[in-house]
Formats: C-alpha cells, sequence, structure tokens
C-alpha cells in the first residue's frame, strides 16, 4: 500500500460529514462516533480511501455522519458487501459498523464467514441488547428474561456471546471496548486498525430509550474498577480500584479465578500475565461476567495469519481488460476442440 | 493392444442419413453423460450440424439398477438444420433394463434399440420394474433390436491389462460409444486423446478405456450384424464457413460475461452459491483469473448478491448467478442495487419448480420472477438467452446495459441451455464495439445522483477517488442532491425517474425483426429464451407447407422493443409456446392488449417440434 502523507495534520472535524446526527440524545452511538473521529484523524488515514458499510439499525446510520466514502445497505449484510468491495478494491480502509440484531440474528451468517475469511478489514459491533431501531424488541444478545414488546413476560431465549462467537468463527482480532471510555476506545481501535485481517471489536453500548443501564453492573463509576479489567499484552491480569485483584488458573482445573494479591499466600508471581495470541486464554477471558469475574476489555486476541485472504484470491500479475485484452478474449475462445468449415 | 486408434477409411457402402437422433441411456454410475459428449465432440468434428439433451437425475450415485437413476444424453445430428435434440429417438443405446424402460417410449416405430445383454439380470429386470423380460416377451416387437453382451465383450477387450472386474466393466460405456462411432463413420482418435489426457495418472486405465472403445468398433466392423444394422454416413452440414468449437450455454455465458466485462474495461467479481444447474456458470469462471475473472463462492445466495453489489460498488463489473430459488433469496439484494443504481448482473439459469421442484429439468417459469418478483417499484432490464451460441452476445448486452444504464440486468438462461451443446461459430471479438464504463473523478458540481441526462444513469464513483466522498443507501435520497431524503413529492420523482432510465433502455435496443416470416401475417408464434429450437424448426416446417406463420423471438423482455406492440398487431393470432404455466403471454397481454394464447409445457423437458406444429395447425383450422 501506498504511504501518502496527508497535506496536513487532520482533526476530527476532517471526518465529520454536513449531516445532522439523528441519534436520540444521550444515546451511546455519539461517544462511540466521536471515538472513530478522533482516532481517523490520529491515524491520519485518507477519507478518500476510508469506506464506512453499515446494514440496518440504529448503528447502520453511522456512515452518513462520516466524512468518507460510505454505503449503508441491508440487514445483516454490511459483511457481505464490505467483502465484494474489498475484492475488488484492496486498497481501501473499509470500516464495518453494526449492531447485535443486525450482525448476530439476521446477519450472523455473514459475520461468522466475514471473520473466518479473515477479510482485512475493521468490523464495530456496537451491543446495545436490544433492538432499538424497531422499537425495543429483545435482541439475540439481550439477558434472559428481558421484558420487550415481543416478549411481555419475559424473553426465554438464552443470549448469546458476541465475542466468544467471534473466537468460535476464527477471528484472529477480538478486542472491546465501552462507549464511555473516550481514553480506552481509540486504543483498542487503533489497534484493530493496525491488524491486517478482520478485526472484530465489540463496544458496549447503551441505549438510554430502550435498554438503558443494561451494563450498569460494570460500567457504573462505583463498580467499574472491580467488575473491568483492561487486558495488556505481556502484563499481568490485575483489576480493581486498588489493582489487588488478579486472575489465575484454579488450581487442579483449566479455568479462572480471581484471587487478591497478598491475601491466602498470592503474591504477584501467582497472576496469569496475558497473552493476546492465546486462544484459549482469550476464550475464558471473552465468557468473564460479573459477579464472579470482571468483564474483559481491550485486545483479548490478536494473531494474524501470515497471508491474507484477498492477497491469495487476486492474480499475481493484473489480467489485461479493455483493448489490450482483446486478443485474450479470441484466445480463449479458441481453447480446446476447433474445426474449420469452408 | 493397441493404444492408438487406427483409422481407416472403409469402402464398405454406407447409407446416407440426413439426420439422425440417439439416445445414450444408463445407470448414472455409467459414464452416460462423458459419452454422450464424446460422441457430440466427434461430429462436431465431421461437420454435422447437431444439438443436444443432457438429461440425468437429481442423485449423484442413485441406487443401481433403478429407473429413478437412469441418466441420459440425446443427441440430433444431421446434414443441416438442426435446432433441437429432436422430437423422438432413432437410436436407443441402453445399458440396463431400467434405461430401457424409462426411454422406449421415445423411440419411434421401427427404431433401433441397442441394448446390453449383460445387464438384463433377472435382479435387474426386478428393479426395473419389469415382470416379464422384455427382450423375449414380445413388447419390443415394432422396434429394431440389437442385443449384444456389452458387459462380456467389454471385459474379453481388457482381460489382458490385469484390471479388477469392476474397473473393467466401468470401459462398458467406451465399447458402446466405439460401436456407435462405427456405425455412423465417427473419427476415434479425439475420444483417445481425451481419454489419454483423463487418465494419465492412471495408464492403465486409459489403455482399458481405448481397448474396449475399439473393441465396440471392431465389433461393428467384423460381426455378423442383423440384416436392418448397417452403417451409415451423414454427409457434413452445409454451414456457414468460419472456426467451429461445440458451446454448452453454461460456458458461453461465463465467456460473454468476460468479454462483457471486457468491453466495459472492467475486472469481474463473480459472486455465486452453488446450486444446480446454475453451478456450471461459477465452474468454468473459477480459473479465469488471467482473463480479468475474480470468483468468489459466498456463504449463501444472499451474500453472493450482496457481494457483487460490494464490488459494483468497488468499480468492478459485480455478478452473480443462481437458479430461481437462489434468486429468490438475493432479491432484497436487487432491491438495493435499484436503489442504489449500481451495475448488477444476475443470471439465472431456470429449473423446475416452486421450491426444490425439480432441480435437474428445466423449465421457464422464473419470468415473473425475473420482471415483477421484488417489493415496490423496482424495475430492472431483463434479457433471454435463446441457444447455448446465443448466451454468449446476450451476456454481454446484460453486461452493456447494467454498466451503461447504472442497474442489475437479469439474464434468463435454463437448465436445458446450461447444459446443451451445439456448434458454435467463434466470433472475432477484434468486431465487437467497446462500451468502456465511465466513473466520475470531478469534484465540480459533483453529488452521487447526478443523472447522464440522455440515459439517464446515475454517475460511478470509485471508492478512493479524491474529492468524491460520499454516501449511498437503500434509503429514498434527494433527486437534487443524493442526501436522505423523507420527502413525498421526491420519491415520486425517484421512483419516475427509475422507471424512466429502464424504459428508456427501449430507445437503445434494435427494433423487433422476425426470425421467419412476414412482419404481418395468420399467425405469429412469439416465443423467448430456449425453446427458440424447436419453435423455429415447427414453422419453418409449415411455411415449407405454404402457411402464414411467423417467428419472433425475444432477446429483450424489459424493456420490449418499441415496435413490438405494433408488430403483435399485425397478426390475426399469436401463439405463445413456453416452458412454464403461462407467463409471457400474460405479460404480453397486459402491456398490448392483444389476444395472445399460451401453448404451456412443464414436463421437464424441452417442447417436441411436433408439440408447437400441431398447436399452429390448430390454430389454422379455426
Amino acid at each position: 500500500m501506498n504511504v501518502v502523507t496527508p497535506p496536513a495534520a487532520l482533526t476530527p472535524k476532517d471526518f465529520t460529514s454536513d449531516q445532522e446526527v439523528r441519534w436520540c440524545p444521550g444515546c451511546g452511538d455519539y461517544a462511540i462516533l466521536k471515538s472513530v473521529r478522533a482516532t481517523l484523524a490520529e491515524l491520519g488515514v485518507e477519507p478518500r480511501n476510508t469506506v464506512f458499510v453499515s446494514g440496518i439499525g440504529c448503528a447502520a446510520r453511522f456512515p452518513y455522519y462520516m466524512e468518507t466514502y460510505g454505503f449503508h445497505t441491508i440487514h445483516g449484510r454490511a459483511p457481505a458487501i464490505a467483502t465484494g468491495l474489498k475484492i475488488a478494491n484492496p486498497e481501501l480502509d473499509i470500516w464495518v459498523v453494526s449492531g447485535d440484531g443486525d450482525s448476530l440474528s439476521i446477519g450472523g451468517n455473514h459475520l461468522l464467514h466475514v471473520l473466518r475469511r479473515d477479510v482485512d478489514l475493521q468490523f464495530l459491533l456496537f451491543n446495545n441488547e436490544i433492538y432499538g431501531l424497531t422499537k425495543g424488541q429483545y435482541s439475540p444478545t439481550s439477558k434472559q428474561g428481558t421484558r420487550s414488546p415481543s416478549t411481555p413476560g419475559g424473553s426465554i431465549d438464552n443470549p448469546v456471546s458476541a465475542a466468544s462467537f467471534a473466537l468460535g468463527c476464527g477471528s484472529r482480532f477480538v478486542a472491546r471496548s465501552i462507549d464511555t471510555l473516550q481514553k480506552h476506545m481509540p486504543t483498542v481501535l487503533k489497534r484493530a486498525h493496525q491488524h491486517k485481517g478482520a478485526s472484530f471489536v465489540e463496544i458496549f453500548q447503551n441505549c438510554i430509550v430502550y435498554n438503558d443501564g443494561t451494563f450498569n453492573r460494570f460500567t457504573d463509576r462505583d463498580v467499574a474498577a472491580d467488575n473491568q479489567i483492561d487486558v495488556v499484552h505481556g502484563e499481568p491480569l490485575v483489576f480493581g480500584a486498588d489493582k489487588n485483584k488478579g486472575l489465575r488458573i484454579r488450581p487442579g482445573s483449566l479455568s479462572l479465578e480471581v484471587v487478591t494479591i497478598g491475601e491466602n499466600g498470592i503474591s504477584m508471581d501467582d497472576i496469569l500475565v496475558h497473552d493476546e495470541t492465546d486462544r484459549i486464554l482469550a476464550t475464558m477471558l471473552v465468557a468473564m461476567d460479573p459477579p464472579s469475574f470482571p468483564v474483559a476489555i481491550g485486545v483479548i486476541y490478536c494473531n494474524p495469519a501470515e497471508s491474507s485472504y484477498i492477497d491469495q484470491m487476486r492474480p499475481v500479475t493484473p489480467a489485461k481488460n479493455g483493448t489490450d485484452g482483446k486478443s485474450d478474449i479470441n484466445a480463449l475462445l479458441r481453447k480446446g476442440h476447433t474445426w474449420t468449415v469452408g | 493392444m493397441a493404444v492408438t486408434a487406427e483409422e481407416f477409411e472403409e469402402e464398405a457402402s454406407r447409407s446416407v442419413l440426413e439426420s439422425v437422433v440417439i439416445r445414450f441411456a444408463g445407470d448414472s454410475g455409467d459414464g452416460m453423460q462423458l459419452t454422450g459428449n464424446q460422441f457430440t465432440l466427434a461430429t462436431a468434428l465431421a461437420g454435422n450440424d447437431l444439438a443436444t439433451f443432457p438429461d440425468f437425475p437429481a442423485e449423484i450415485r442413485a441406487p443401481i439398477g433403478t429407473t429413478f437413476g437412469v441418466s441420459a444424453f440425446q443427441i440430433n445430428f444431421g446434414t443441416g438444420g438442426i435446432s433441437t435434440s429432436g422430437d423422438t429417438l432413432d437410436v436407443l443405446v441402453a445399458m440396463n433394463p431400467a434405461a430401457l424402460k424409462v426411454n422406449v417410449a421415445d423411440v419411434h416405430v421401427g427404431g433401433l434399440i441397442i441394448v446390453d445383454t449383460g445387464s438384463f439380470s433377472q435382479r435387474n429386470l426386478d428393479k426395473a420394474g419389469y415382470d416379464a423380460n422384455p427382450l423375449s416377451d414380445g413388447s419390443l416387437e415394432k422396434f429394431k433390436v440389437l442385443e449384444v453382451d456389452m458387459s462380456r465383450l467389454t471385459r474379453e477387450s481388457v482381460k489382458d491389462l490385469g484390471i479388477s472386474a469392476k474397473e473393467a466393466l466401468r470401459c462398458k460405456n467406451m465399447w458402446a460409444l466405439g460401436l456407435i462411432y462405427w456405425m455412423y463413420g465417427r473419427k476415434r482418435k479425439p475420444t483417445v486423446d481425451w481419454l489419454t489426457t483423463k487418465f494419465r495418472k492412471l495408464p492403465t486405465i486409459a489403455e482399458a478405456n481405448i481397448a474396449a472403445l475399439n473393441a465396440g468398433h471392431a465389433f461393428g466392423e467384423t460381426a455378423e450384424m442383423p440384416a436392418e444394422v448397417t452403417a451409415y454416413t451423414i454427409p457434413p452440414a452445409n454451414i456457414a464457413p468460419g472456426l467451429y468449437r461445440t458451446v454448452t450455454g453454461a460456458e458461453s455465458i461465463a465467456w460473454g460475461l468476460t468479454a462483457g466485462a471486457h468491453l466495459a474495461n472492467l475486472e469481474m467479481v463473480f459472486c455465486s452459491y452453488p446450486i444446480t444447474p446454475a453451478s456450471s456458470v461459477l465452474h468454468n469462471l473459477a480459473n479465469m483469473k488471467q482473463y480479468g475473472v475474480l470468483t468468489f463462492q459466498a456463504e449463501d445466495e444472499i451474500a453472493a448478491a450482496c457481494s457483487a453489489i460490494g464490488a459494483s460498488y468497488g468499480g468492478s463489473l459485480g455478478v452473480t448467478s443462481s437458479s430461481g430459488p437462489g434468486v429468490a433469496l438475493k432479491t432484497e439484494a436487487v432491491g438495493l442495487a435499484i436503489s442504489v443504481e449500481l451495475p448488477l448482473v444476475v443470471v439465472n439459469s431456470q429449473r423446475a419448480g416452486p421450491s426444490t421442484g425439480l432441480p435437474t429439468k428445466t423449465e421457464q417459469s422464473d419470468l415473473y420472477q425475473a420482471v415483477y418478483g421484488r417489493n415496490a417499484d423496482s424495475p430492472v432490464a431483463v434479457l433471454a438467452c435463446r441457444s447455448p451460441g446465443d448466451c454468449f452476445d446476450t451476456a454481454i448486452e446484460a453486461v452493456r446495459l447494467a454498466t451503461k444504464y447504472m442497474t442489475p440486468v437479469i439474464l434468463l438462461t435454463d437448465g436445458y441451455l446450461a447444459n446443451a451443446s451445439e456448434p458454435w461459430r467463434i466470433p472475432d471479438f477484434d468486431s465487437y464495439t467497446p462500451f468502456p464504463a465511465k466513473f466520475r473523478e470531478d469534484p465540480e458540481g459533483f453529488h452521487p445522483y447526478l443523472r447522464d441526462p440522455e440515459t439517464l444513469g446515475r454517475v460511478w464513483v470509485k471508492p478512493g477517488t479524491p474529492g468524491l466522498e460520499h454516501r449511498v443507501g437503500g434509503i429514498e435520497k434527494s433527486y437534487d442532491s443524493g442526501h436522505i431524503s423523507y420527502d413525498a413529492p421526491n420519491h415520486q420523482k425517484m421512483t419516475d425517474v427509475r422507471a424512466a432510465k429502464i424504459a428508456g433502455i427501449a430507445n437503445d435496443i434494435p427494433l423487433q425483426t422476425t426470425e421467419q416470416g412476414e412482419e404481418t401475417g395468420r399467425i405469429a408464434v412469439v416465443g423467448w429464451g430456449s425453446t427458440f429450437g424447436p419453435i423455429s424448426r415447427a414453422v419453418s416446417n409449415l411455411r415449407a407447407e405454404g402457411e402464414s406463420i411467423s417467428h419472433i423471438h425475444l432477446r429483450h423482455i424489459c424493456p420490449f422493443a418499441r415496435n413490438l406492440g405494433d408488430l403483435l398487431k399485425g397478426f390475426d393470432k399469436i401463439l405463445v409456446p413456453e416452458m412454464n404455466n403461462g407467463q409471457l403471454v400474460t405479460i404480453l397481454r397486459s402491456e398490448f392488449l392483444v389476444p395472445a394464447e399460451g401453448l404451456n409445457k412443464v414436463t421437464g423437458q424441452p417442447f417436441k417440434i411436433a408439440e408447437i406444429e400441431d398447436a399452429i395447425r390448430a390454430r389454422l383450422e379455426n
């Protein structure tokens, strides 16, 4: 890829389109939009080379608000459209923006395949555990018992874990952040952008109208420190207001447990060090949930493939087309058995 | 045993025939399709005109010996004027009792049936559902029957090669082919070459197949044949000079799309999901990177359509291909392509339905789906291919319209065309006029829904172009800015302009002409798609009797050629033969208020010439 230095340092404003943002006041999407614009400005990417592709849902309005190329498509299919776009033009820097219904319900199949193919793009899943645009029905990530217009007695479906699903699909980059973490999110987005392959980022996003507070158990200011763990490659998995809690492998089992450093003879040496290339560890980290465990955020898994899907798909030498290619077509039509009459 | 076939010019007298219809029939594992394809090649090289009809079961390996596991390949070849694979059989080669049972009804009285008696065991007779052996119960009296123990003769021909009994028996189809080659004076060398290449890693198997082929041929030359079985010669057809090859519809579509992309100066991204009978188009394109073709086997039909749209959004030619049920799944995506006005070619290789229907049997019943089958007011261009060779030019036309008008184009072919082959005069591609796609690069006065005042096609912008960053989507947009617009009069205007754009294509396509006959008369027989062959022969037969009949065949169905209504009104009666329950006929009636009548058939088999002749005659009499 050609590295072109932009003429001047870009600001978030350079990525802001002239369209009025139409999310509900207080929606977590605003914070994510702000973070993404800031990240792109800091990365210094070229607006002309950047494409936002979305499906349907509140999150899917995202492309309209970015001063880049954007394609607002149909429900669930953004990964398929983005894949075709990337095949056609591998130079483009593609971000897919999706929600939990869009990518895990109607579009679950496409998310599976874009991740296993490892198409080089960033996939942002705004998870608010509810259908917002259609006015509040429960979603595939809604907790069991969610009361909604379509489940007045409480939902009975078992929710899917987005990050566990991504790992199960063979995703090589799985990260998480939270809408309100304006310092944390850009660091995660930058890592996602840097990763060659499909980068899956789940962003816990609060829907203030239909599912307000669904993540309070780990996002509320008074519990956040004890119920979140920001994992960093090569650093011990510690958390808590006093940074004295940590994760270790429970002796005699293949599972994690939370321990307190300084209690029961536990020292820093007992605490697991995060290895973002360890898929088994990642699988255990994404399954954690309060009250027994903190929720893992940050880059949970990153293990890039050696070769790119699109590079393998495209020819080594570009084909000739147009007038130059006419003789090729004549040759194609004459391959195999032919005979002359007259 | 020599591995090469010696071709000799035999002096034995051969009776001259104008044309012959042969059907090879056997178990789905007997290699009947390979046998038929080899005979087709040999016949094409002999300079005959020909048309083929491969007919095989949906099951890959149905239980051996059963009637539903019978696979057949029919070829009609002759000195000229071959337009269909033939109404009735002159020769049936039946490799087992089930093949005889399924196909005997199509042999005309006095026709020749060649059976492998080695397969007529009690067990196989039972499996085929025969109470008595048809070879001895007199039921075949009205036919000529040549009973040969092909199984035994094949085993004997390969006995020195040290292969297993099972491997030996697998050469039986080549033995039968050798006999038929003798009967019609076909050269064995192309088949010998093909076998040598196909089994280059298994030279003994190649040798065995060649030995069987030669043995079947030698049997014809030397055996004491019944008087009615003789050798024939079919003089070469008097066809236009040029370089020829055989081509199936699936090959021709694949090459036509590739050629169209070249003329448009675009890379093609062909996105598909496997489905019978459309998969062969994907297979034909899967190894054509050097011609600017990328293929993507998507996770489902929807993803195939969507990835093609993504590719078109990126500035390539996005193409997706399927059969009716798959096209149904693509419908919402086609609506998106209509709304965002991007080129998209959707190839539909139609099959019998609804639902899974008869996957390997042909039908033309997706015309309504192509023309009307979407939510909302969502017009697209619809084209239909008439013959294997015609698929090439119709596919090029689909690419031309899709890129010039920024619209989805549905290209209709069918299971018969996909698999059938015919001799094709290879065009000189240098004589085709390029239609290079134009991409907007100028930011001055740009918005994404700027239109060409003549075609009404919107501007096409490749993401990556500086200064033209913009957003498109499925929400209605302002005619004047391309921004999201919920404004009611604007929606009316956009709906109107989308309709006008497709309707305007009528000014960019040839006027409708007749294939045969005058532009006025007693009866117009109007067809589309693969009914071309039988309609054209039926009309020419009746015209030879002096009847006032014309044949009109439509390539452009949406929109129609702008003179079609006037043309139809010049006839007393309009007959529309279709392999569906009456779809084009309804569209013609609603569009032009003409008293068109349908002739409809959905048996999974193409029309016979006689069926169309009879229908025309009935209308001439009234």
